[in-house]
């Protein structure tokens, strides 16, 4: 007695069990952190040696083209990566609807909004500059 | 075991409480707990980046708050997790990708690598920041 019993034919078909979806997130989780392998090292090397010492170094070394567009593709690739991940932990260990629904709602306010306004402030100082 | 169990010839997996220590076990709670935190510590980097474009004396604020003592010591385990995730992350991408180092003991000896190397990474970045001289000002 299989449990497709009560499953359509097409439904057994396509096989794509109750969630219908989840290969998209697993490789967005992966080809974010394919980039994130490149810039998050640039990133943390380039703040330890040239972010030290005060606010004129750090627009000094914001305010380069190659660094600014660094930290945009940083910024979009650990969003991205980051709200992917945290969706699955929150769909792991909170179970309750509203709670579920809300967390995840809040999770995409959160990643989208940080990327905005660092990617604002990175422009802001670049083409200031 | 409820009755919507039984007949069912699949196998169980193990409950969390009776699963042994071992080191796979421990890189993949913590690949997920760096994560978090990660995502925690991002806030940070976001005030930081932010707080240049408000200006000189919004910037000094927050780098005065990351340069105390509580703040060094959070940026320190930020360093950890970013290191130790990333390490553990391109661990991740060699299984999905060429699928290698499923075996046992390849297995367990990356995770010891991954936390050897999360700990001299950060202990290297920090000797940078504090012993090789940088820009001023």
């Amino acid at each position: 007695m299989s449990a497709s019993r009560y499953r359509t034919p097409l439904a057994n078909a396509r096989g794509l069990g109750s969630a219908k979806e989840g290969t998209g997130h697993f490789i967005k989780q992966r080809v974010s952190a394919l980039a994130l392998v490149v810039l998050v090292p640039w990133f943390v090397i380039s703040a330890v040696l040239s972010v030290r010492g005060g606010y004129a170094n750090a627009i000094d070394w914001m305010s380069q083209p190659l660094n600014a567009i660094g930290l945009l593709f940083l910024s979009g690739a650990a969003f991205f990566h980051m709200r992917l991940g945290l969706q699955v932990v929150i769909e792991d260990y909170i179970h309750k609807t509203g709670m579920k629904q809300s967390l995840l709602i809040l999770n995409s306010f959160v990643a989208i909004g940080l990327f905005a306004a660092i990617a604002m402030a990175v422009m802001k100082i670049w083409i200031g500059a | 075991m409820s009755a919507a169990h039984q007949g069912d010839p699949r196998p169980l997996s193990p409950h969390l409480q009776i699963w042994k220590f071992h080191a796979t076990m421990v890189a993949s709670i913590m690949h997920r707990a760096t994560g978090v935190g990660l995502y925690v510590g991002s806030f940070v980097l976001a005030a930081w980046i932010i707080s240049a474009a408000m200006g000189r004396s919004a910037y000094d604020f927050v780098f005065a708050a990351m340069m105390s003592i509580p703040g060094q010591i959070l940026l320190f385990l930020w360093t950890l997790a970013v290191t130790f995730h990333f390490a553990n992350g391109i661990r991740h991408l060699m299984w999905d990708g060429p699928r290698a180092g499923f075996s046992p003991k390849t297995a367990s000896a990356i995770s010891v690598f991954n936390f050897a190397f999360s700990l001299l990474a950060s202990a290297g970045l920090w000797a940078i920041a504090y012993f090789v001289k940088g820009g001023q000002s």
